[in-house]
């Protein structure tokens, strides 16, 4: 069968360089800085930022906090050595330790949005200090199912990959020479010991992927899907946490009072003056 | 027509900043009659960038404020198409396209069909405009379409049967499709259509398009020259800016035209008639009735 999600990466990758150089520059900021977790996707956005603006100009934040699991760390610096960029380490332990001392019995989900918003904190910081524009690490799947940390892992200032599929991110990683142990392992947000993403959300990227790509970019109504194979089940779950999680996707809602209403009426381009 | 040599200013505006694009255009134009061109053609809102939104109102221009004039006295030099936001005397804001010469505006186009669906939010902003004109140049007769207006193929057919010998068709086409194919698919769009139009109006058809990013949106380039054999003569750089000289020869149009009568055999009168008719039928009850109704098979 036609692989609908293969995409020509050459060409996206001429794109998605092009894209990091002119938004960056065009704000009159030369670097960049992320977070490395050692995961597909950053690692994805750290080949793609070198191979826009030069490893110089790059900075990799790594954040493992005491449950992190070594190997993670370990596959981050082996990025950050192949690409010979400037990182840095910032164990979140201490942090998130003292602000859980008195709420010792938080779920793993308070937990786990916590080290996510320190996360984005902190590379806000490096942002300020290195005066560089924070990319983001976030794909179209994980985007459109809501599989993020607002104000977290879902906050950055330009994000190249937003529009990439899971397995999209995973055909590129594979032609920039993402290190292979990265590209193979189970994806993971890392969050608590043996978490798996596709084990918390109960299907595999790759299914997902094959639906979504018909839902959301060619328009298929549920019949439509039914007939290429997916369950009932499983695109009623999978349009549930889309439609659930919109709000992650927007700016907060602002209450209409005046005639001319920022993100309503008061609608200007984001390169607005740039 | 006469032959020609002309430049496609591929360029990268910048958004909303009229002083620097006005300033990019007049570079170019200097390149161009360095080169001893005799044409030089800029794409959809070289003047202001595209996605402007709320912006419309701040940057509009008359035909007579100063940037415009700048360019149209650029035009003693050399003939010189460019794009911005117009504001009419009843202050109603156009996308609109002007072929300048000899220090004159030659002909104006305001932008027909404004797409306003997907990524697109152009009815929003920005009024209709209600004619394709075709007009006379020093080198032969000449029809200008803006984008969208391409899209609809009743637009390069008015300006073919008006007497067009070359089309300009300026835009702002943004990459879009990504799949598996080297090519982006609003790129293989536009090719395939232009590539057919030059065939069957039997014309060169000039393509300039731009590059850069806005707000996320890439514009990718790949302007071209056409000819009237429907094969790509000469294209430029994708999703860079480029300057992309043409040579369009008199000789091919004649050989097109003979080899393809297409456009002598063209049968105008035919096609009045079906369209009055088709106009009528849509005015009454019947068609009403026909729009209405579901065919119970088919839901």
């Amino acid at each position: 069968m036609k692989n609908r999600l293969e995409i020509h990466p050459e060409l996206v990758t001429e794109m998605l360089t092009r894209f990091i150089k002119e938004e960056t520059e065009k704000v009159g900021i030369q670097k960049v800085v992320f977070g490395l977790s050692g995961g597909i996707d950053s690692a994805l956005v750290a080949f793609l930022a070198v191979r826009s603006l030069g490893p110089e100009r790059v900075h990799a934040v790594m954040m493992p906090y005491k449950t992190s699991s070594p190997s993670s760390l370990a596959d981050a610096q082996a990025c950050v050595d192949a690409l010979g960029i400037e990182s840095s380490v910032i164990d979140i332990t201490p942090q998130i330790d003292a602000y859980f001392e008195r709420f010792s019995d938080a779920s793993p989900l308070r937990r786990g949005n916590k080290m996510a918003r320190e996360r984005m904190s902190i590379l806000y910081d490096f942002s300020a200090q290195l005066n560089a524009l924070v990319l983001g690490t976030s794909n179209k799947t994980e985007l459109l199912l809501g599989y993020g940390t607002q104000h977290g892992d879902l906050a950055s200032g330009i994000n190249p990959i937003g529009d990439l599929y899971k397995t999209q991110v995973r055909q590129l990683a594979r032609y920039l020479g993402v290190p292979k142990q990265i590209i193979e392992k189970p994806p993971s947000a890392d969050l608590w010991e043996n978490q798996t993403d596709e084990k918390e959300l109960g299907f595999t990227y790759e299914d997902v992927d094959r639906l979504l790509i018909l839902l959301v970019d060619r328009r298929y109504t549920k019949e439509e899907l039914r007939n290429e194979g997916f369950s009932e089940e499983f695109i009623d779950t999978v349009i549930r946490r889309i439609t659930r999680n919109q709000y992650k996707r927007r700016i907060p809602l602002i209450a209409k009072v005046s005639n001319r209403t920022i993100g309503i009426d008061f609608r200007y381009p984001r390169d607005w003056g740039v | 027509m006469k032959s020609i040599k002309a430049v496609i200013g591929q360029i990268y505006p910048t958004l909303g900043n009229v002083e620097r694009n006005v300033s990019m255009h007049l570079e170019k134009i200097g390149e161009a009659v360095r080169e001893q061109a005799d044409l030089i053609v800029f794409p959809e809102l070289g003047l202001t960038g595209y996605q402007l939104r709320d912006m419309a109102f701040e940057i509009a221009m008359t035909l007579s404020d100063e940037p415009v004039r700048r360019l149209v006295e650029a035009s003693k030099e050399i003939d010189i198409v460019f794009s911005f936001v117009e504001e009419s005397r009843e202050h109603i804001f156009y996308i609109t396209a002007v072929y300048a010469s000899q220090g004159k505006i030659l002909h104006v186009h305001r932008k027909v069909y404004l797409p306003t669906y997907g990524m697109f939010e152009e009815m929003r902003h920005f009024g209709r405009g209600d004619r394709f004109r075709a007009f006379e140049t020093r080198f032969g007769r000449t029809g200008l379409l803006i984008c969208e207006d391409a899209w609809h193929p009743s637009a390069p057919f008015l300006l073919s049967q008006d007497g067009a010998e070359m089309l300009i068709v300026i835009a702002s086409g943004p990459a879009r499709g990504a799949s598996a194919e080297p090519m982006i698919g609003s790129e293989r769009s536009w090719y395939s259509m232009l590539g057919t139009y030059a065939q069957f109006f039997t014309s060169f058809i000039l393509f300039a398009n731009r590059v850069g990013f806005e707000d996320g949106v890439t514009f990718f380039g790949r302007s071209a020259l056409f000819d009237p054999f429907g094969r790509v003569q000469a294209q430029a750089k994708a999703l860079e800016p480029d300057m992309l000289t043409v040579h369009i020869e008199n000789k091919r149009i004649r050989r097109a035209r003979y080899m393809m009568p297409l456009l002598r055999d063209e049968n105008l009168d035919v096609t009045i008639r079906e369209l009055s008719r088709i106009r009528e039928s849509r005015l009454s009850a019947d068609w009403l009735d026909m729009t209405n109704r579901w065919d119970s098979s088919e839901e």
